[in-house]
């Protein structure tokens, strides 16, 4: 098929139908019977934030969104390489995962009301916990995001950050100026040149302009106030619950697999196991795959092609001068839970 | 008085105009020139003088990005395309593979080298063209001859910006010729047909001709059906460049003399044969100038589909410079990306000033 298509459209571009194969004796899901005719997991990633969704000096795809994409792939064929990636912009992320041109939307996502049910999404796993937050110069001696009355903030315009921020002087009844500006860096340059006494944006984003951007990180104090929720996780279209379900469940099985200590590099060592959690997880019983569509060792594929949940996080996110924070596992005090995989 | 012979228009032989009197004649002659030279020049000065230490003396050319961090604020980073040159001019196509896109980038270049010259002006220049595009879908696509199958998200780069705008241009251009003749139409099927797509394209900037084809578009399709991305992007951009070539056409075609087309019918050509032998020769000749800005400016709007997140060469290097190790070195990025493209549009500029020159030889024997 794609050797004939290559050659009809040698024009250099080509026209692809994707067109839902019929529900047949597999799986019960169209987009999971789609993505079996097709070979392959379409995903929709970011391609702009380091650590999250974003192209290498090689041009291959890293990032913590990435990787849950890699994570489909080895669940629903074994093969974690079994995926391709659409780079997609804020703007077009929800048609291209509503008109079936992507089957999962990870791209830094926040979870609203709103989105998962007038536009027809189905979210279900959060796979990164952020939040808006505040940096300023350690000379200002400010301690708390109550302090900066009367301060000047830098901010990105059309994003909720903007919105937020509003809100939250406004609910502390707060004087503040704006200083809207459309490119992060700009706003970097401007916060680091003194234009602006703080810059608002996402934590983590925050964690990463302090290690990469400013000349001496420890001049600079991320305060501890976290004024909005944002929970990152993967989307999908709503209607096919079963993807839904296998979408879920992968970003469980990585908790858990992180839970129990099972690793990419011992998961092998696992294999007779006589602990049932880690039998349930690995498929060596309860045919768990089996009641998803999927085989029966989806777990074990995901973890040896991929890793855990915490080896992802320390590959893609840690570099970046993230702590783990409240992404830690609800066992070390943080928010990462998974119901049981039994 | 009268026997006296005009001389205010005769010049000295060139070897007398000496550098001063050039000086003189061009940036002092008059208080008001002066003054404006003295400050053009103090700007220009300026300017070098912030430039050239930061993006010559201390400017780090090669190494690491450690090298540059230690460097900021009083050295350009150059070294920031030495790292990155390959995922600049490729993006994400297989590392491995890297040589299609460029052999690809190498056929494109040869194709408008080739095509400039006059003497190719033959039916040969078709299958050139036709050899040289199935070279490059071959090499793009791959699945066969033993090339591994690439699918379209993953082309980027130097490569990809060349697909959209020759695609665009090459296939903008038929399309605009019909749509001129079809507004000069006398047929009022045809006639509203044309003026209405020339007037609701030409009234909508690009952005939203793009933003059109990927986030409206496939909502219209049944759901499962989609086309692929970068085609949505290039059909948009040879249809925003269409209703824009269109009206300059439609300008040579109005400025020919109406004596040329009844000459034409009095010769009893078809219509079609009225407007290949005689009326569009003459009406592109003179629209060579505005039709080349509009090449050029179609050239320089491909880096708009950064908006529907195809990785075009400008986005390609502002993702490389989104890497948290480059982060920070925009006016580098900026510069060099800017500097191909003047290099693109100055050629296809100064290609274009010696076709018309050519072209409109018989004006002055």
């Amino acid at each position: 098929m794609k050797l004939l298509a290559s050659v009809v459209t040698a024009a250099a571009i080509a026209v692809t139908a994707a067109v839902p194969a019929q529900a047949q004796q597999g799986s019960g899901s169209p987009t999971v019977d789609a993505i079996r005719a097709r070979g392959h997991v379409q995903c929709g990633a970011n391609g702009q934030v380091a650590g999250f969704g974003m192209p290498n000096a090689r041009g291959e795809w890293t990032g913590l969104d990435v990787d849950f994409c890699r994570a489909l792939a080895a669940a629903v064929f074994g093969d974690a390489t079994k995926v391709r990636f659409t780079t997609l912009t804020a703007q077009q992320r929800f048609t291209a995962l509503q008109s079936g041109e992507v089957d999962v939307l990870a791209r830094n996502t926040t979870w609203t009301l709103s989105r998962d049910t007038s536009l027809g999404l189905e979210f279900g796993a959060i796979n990164f916990y952020d939040g808006q937050g505040f940096i300023v110069k350690r000379s200002a001696n400010i301690k708390s995001a109550k302090e900066l009355n009367g301060a000047t903030i830098c901010v990105q315009p059309g994003t909720t950050t903007e919105l937020n921020l509003a809100d939250y002087f406004r609910a502390n009844r707060i004087r503040f100026t704006p200083v809207v500006i459309e490119r992060l860096e700009e706003n970097i340059a401007a916060y680091l040149a003194g234009r602006c006494d703080a810059y608002t944006t996402d934590v983590s984003g925050l964690a990463s302009i302090r290690a990469a951007n400013t000349p001496n990180p420890a001049d600079h104090v991320i305060l501890p106030e976290v004024i909005s929720k944002e929970p990152l996780g993967p989307a999908v279209r709503h209607g096919d619950q079963r993807w839904a379900d296998i979408v879920k469940w992968t970003h469980f099985a990585m908790l858990e697999a992180e839970e129990l200590g099972v690793t990419s590099a011992n998961v092998d060592t696992h294999a007779n196991s006589t602990n049932p959690n880690i039998q349930r997880l690995l498929g060596t019983t309860g045919g768990l795959g089996a009641m998803m569509g999927i085989d029966n060792r989806w777990a074990y594929n995901i973890i040896k092609q991929v890793g855990n949940y915490g080896e992802i996080f320390e590959k893609n996110v840690t570099p970046l001068g993230i702590e783990r924070g409240v992404n830690r596992l609800w066992t070390q005090g943080g928010l990462m839970y998974n119901p049981p995989i039994r | 008085m009268a026997g006296i012979p005009a001389t205010a228009d005769l010049r000295p032989p060139v070897s007398q105009i000496k550098a001063l009197d050039w000086l003189r004649a061009n940036l002092f002659s008059s208080w008001a020139n002066t003054a404006l030279t003295l400050v053009v020049g103090y700007v220009i000065v300026r300017t070098l003088m912030g430039f050239i230490p930061w993006g010559v003396f201390n400017a780090v050319w090669t190494g690491s990005a450690d090298e540059c961090k230690a460097a900021k604020g009083v050295g350009a980073c150059w070294a920031f395309f030495p790292a990155n040159w390959r995922f600049i001019l490729f993006a994400t196509f297989p590392y491995e593979e890297h040589w299609r896109p460029a052999l690809a980038s190498v056929t494109f270049v040869f194709l408008y080298v080739f095509s400039a010259i006059r003497a190719n002006w033959n039916a040969r220049l078709v299958y050139v063209w036709a050899g040289g595009l199935a070279l490059i879908g071959v090499l793009m696509f791959g699945g066969v001859f033993g090339l591994s199958f690439v699918a379209t998200e993953r082309w980027g780069g130097l490569v990809l910006t060349l697909i959209l705008a020759t695609f665009g241009i090459a296939l903008a251009f038929p399309l605009a010729i019909l749509l001129a003749l079809g507004r000069r139409s006398h047929m009022p099927a045809v006639k509203t047909l044309c003026v209405a797509f020339i007037e609701l394209i030409r009234g909508v900037p690009l952005i939203s001709v793009l933003f059109m084809a990927s986030v409206m578009f496939p909502l219209f399709l049944p759901e499962g059906v989609t086309f692929d991305k970068l085609l949505r992007a290039q059909v948009g951009i040879i249809f925003f460049a269409s209703a824009y070539l269109a009206e300059v056409v439609r300008g040579g075609l109005q400025a020919l003399p109406k004596g040329q087309y009844e000459a034409a019918d009095a010769l009893g050509l078809s219509y079609w044969q009225a407007m290949r032998m005689i009326v569009l020769p003459q009406a592109l000749r003179m629209v060579i100038p505005p039709m080349v800005n509009t090449f050029i400016g179609l050239f320089k709007d491909t880096s708009l589909v950064l908006i529907i997140g195809l990785l075009d060469v400008l986005n390609a290097a502002k993702t490389a410079a989104a890497q948290p190790e480059w982060r920070g070195y925009g006016p580098e990025v900026y510069f060099g990306i800017s500097l191909m493209y003047f290099v693109f549009c100055f050629a296809m500029s100064k290609y274009s000033q010696q076709v018309e020159v050519e072209f409109n030889r018989h004006k002055h024997r």
